[in-house]
């Protein structure tokens, strides 16, 4: 086996804030092989996008937050570098696109300007160069017109166009591993699609990995190879997309799916909605985190936390499956195998 | 003005609420906004109604010229007997507590000074409290959306999440025991575990106090999950008025045939995406302060022709109970 692009081992970000600490990801592993897609799922609260920031290394050690665990890029650990040198993985080993293409791009530069800055300053490339880079780049992306863009305003363009504007930025310094961190929440849903297209076939074309956060079950399903469930900053999932999605072994990832209105279930189909809310990250519950809203619930799921486990069960044959439970939907809990440290 | 046709509705039922022809126009520096252009629709008792479409299609603007808020440029809206769009102001005010809105963001449409008990019952403060007695019917109001009235009550909503807000939301709006309720994207800015409680809640209390619903949502699932009929409406524009039973299959339109493909699933893994074109269609939203002649969908449409530039489709009935303006559906059938 290759070594893979990216490793994370037991990252913990936490916030030091007034109401006491936050902790937002609470010992979360994975790893990632280039050419791979892995989905991080959640709802809002959960640490998927706070997780994808600190891989990325915008959060890090401060006066108000504390990172520990590995985020190893290409074997550099993200968080040991110092801030300039830090700078310099941006663009050419990682780069990140963010959820609202508004606010993520200068309204007061011109499209040109922002594809441009990017080029000369890690690639070192001449104005010329770097503008004739950029149309290629808008053309990739499937901007119509690509030179005449340059010269336009992000207000100028649709919610569609400017995301399509932040990929190519993104992908100007052709980067080894994407973070796309809901990536099409603030558009519609036929231009979602074309957003969501256009980023699987430029991962292809480029064997890119990347890493796709997003609360859009749907969106996740069809689009990853892996994939990674989060709740109250844990991970409580894990496996290959399909049939993780088919057959789900925790309670949290089977309710979640069964709470989604489906196309193909007849209408006034009474949905199974997960009782109560999720859980204050200032005091989160001892044990599993998920036991105060499961069905499953056991004596020892509110003492206990459990810890990421192999499943050897019936999934098993599908692929490595993880789940952090005591009470797994489909297996018997002494068929699983537990691992080292909070994996 | 040329609408998009009255044949879906039905006048030889008994109604509750009647939208004719209603015209909704913004006046800004760069010309006039077409946000709704001629919509019909209607609704009988206990009925539900999706409203489908993109942003900037018009569905929010729609639901707000129902409620009269602001009123529409032009057209009717009947609720009951009532003509809303000819009544007094105070008349008016009266006939409005009949239908209520229930909104997006349900953090934003509450006074975050007031609690929870005031909120509910602001309504009733306004409109007089007949026989009921205060604290009971808070208690009541609160029980019957699912919130436990002694942990709530006292509680301002910074101190609720999103989904107890809107619960909050839909307590109010059902305290005046109104005939027509409007939701106007109720669910979106909720979580979808959250999603799913907010949408049984309603559905129960549709049924409980029998409302008509008017449900406006982007999501073709959860529209077609709570509604007995489904609207389509692209650019202030209705495409087609079909049953939400068979939905998915069942759709002429081309534009709601998109808005099915375009929904995300698992199926998206095995279609191989041409990387030559992988995701470059750019697809726009016409601008609305010039919308194209004839269909409007025509510009983004697959099956377009010289007919959809020079002439507007008229609704018309294909299967029963399923109305599509667009001329050339046997072309999407065939596809």
């Amino acid at each position: 086996m290759s070594t893979p692009l990216l490793e994370v081992v037991d990252l913990r970000t936490v916030f030091h804030t007034t109401r006491g600490d936050v902790r937002a990801v609470d010992g979360v592993s994975f790893s990632l092989m280039a050419g791979e897609t892995l989905g991080l799922v959640g709802e809002s609260g959960s640490g998927k996008s706070v997780l994808g920031r600190s891989v990325m290394g915008l959060i890090t050690n401060g006066a108000t937050t504390t990172v520990s665990g590995q985020v190893l890029l290409e074997g550099t650990d993200v968080h040991a570098l110092k801030p300039s040198a830090r700078r310099k993985l941006w663009g050419p080993a990682v780069a990140m696109v963010f959820q609202d293409p508004m606010t993520s791009l200068n309204p007061v530069k011109r499209v040109g300007t922002h594809l441009t800055e990017t080029l000369r300053r890690h690639l070192r490339c001449s104005r010329s160069e770097a503008t004739e880079r950029a149309v290629d780049l808008l053309r990739q992306v499937g901007i119509p017109e690509p030179a005449r863009r340059l010269a336009q305003y992000p207000h100028e363009l649709s919610g569609g166009m400017r995301q399509r504007v932040v990929i190519a930025t993104a992908l100007a310094c052709d980067p080894r591993l994407l973070i796309a961190d809901e990536p099409t929440t603030a558009l519609d849903v036929t231009v979602q699609k074309q957003i969501l297209d256009l980023l699987g076939s430029l991962v292809a074309e480029r064997n890119m990995a990347m890493l796709l956060v997003s609360h859009d079950l749907g969106a996740v399903a069809g689009r990853t190879d892996r994939v990674q469930v989060m709740y109250a900053g844990r991970t409580v999932e894990s496996g290959e997309t399909r049939p993780v999605f088919a057959a789900p072994e925790h309670p949290y990832t089977e309710a979640l799916l069964a709470s989604i209105p489906q196309l193909s279930h007849p209408p006034h189909t009474v949905l199974r909605a997960i009782e109560g809310n999720p859980p204050d990250m200032a005091r989160p519950p001892a044990g599993c985190r998920f036991a105060p809203r499961c069905g499953r619930v056991g004596e020892d799921c509110t003492d206990v936390l459990p810890m990421l486990s192999v499943v050897l069960g019936p999934s098993q044959r599908e692929g490595r499956r993880e789940v952090a439970c005591h009470h797994p939907v489909l297996t018997d809990p002494v068929l699983t195998e537990e691992l080292g440290h909070g994996r | 003005m040329a609408g998009s046709g009255t044949a879906h509705l039905r006048p030889g039922l008994e109604r509750s609420l009647v939208v004719d022809d209603l015209v909704v126009e913004f006046r800004v520096a760069a010309g006039t906004v077409h946000a709704v252009s001629g919509l019909n629709l209607d609704l009988v008792p206990g009925e539900t109604l999706g409203i489908l479409g993109e942003s900037g299609c018009g569905k929010s603007s729609a639901g707000r010229a129902v409620m009269q808020l602001p009123p529409p440029t032009s057209g009717t809206v009947r609720l009951g007997d009532t003509d809303l769009t000819d009544l007094k102001p105070r008349a008016m005010r009266k006939a409005r507590a009949r239908m209520q809105l229930v909104l997006q963001d349900p953090v934003s449409a509450l006074n975050p000074r007031r609690k929870v008990k005031d909120l509910v019952v602001e309504g009733l403060e306004i409109w007089g409290w007949g026989d009921r007695n205060r604290d009971t019917y808070v208690d009541e109001l609160l029980t019957s959306v699912g919130l436990d009235p002694e942990t709530v009550r006292e509680k301002r909503p910074h101190e609720l999440s999103g989904g107890q807000c809107q619960r909050v939301c839909i307590a109010r709006s059902l305290a005046l025991d109104p005939d027509v309720l409007i939701c106007d994207e109720p669910v979106s800015s909720l979580d979808v575990s959250v999603q799913a409680q907010i949408l049984n809640l309603l559905e129960q209390a549709r049924e409980r106090f029998g409302l008509s619903m008017v449900f406006i949502a982007h999501d073709v699932a959860v529209v077609k999950n709570i509604s007995d009929r489904v609207l389509v409406m692209y650019l202030g524009k209705t495409c087609e008025v079909l049953p939400s039973a068979g939905l998915e299959s069942a759709a002429l339109h081309p534009y709601t045939r998109l808005l099915l493909a375009s929904v995300p699933s698992e199926a998206d893994a095995d279609r191989a995406i041409d990387p030559a074109r992988g995701g470059a269609e750019t697809t726009e939203l016409p601008s609305p302060l010039d919308p194209p002649s004839g269909c409007r969908f025509r510009t983004r449409c697959p099956l377009a022709s010289e007919l959809c530039a020079a002439q507007e489709p008229q609704l018309r009935e294909l299967r029963p109970g399923q109305f599509v303006a667009c001329h050339h559906p046997e072309r999407a059938v065939e596809e």
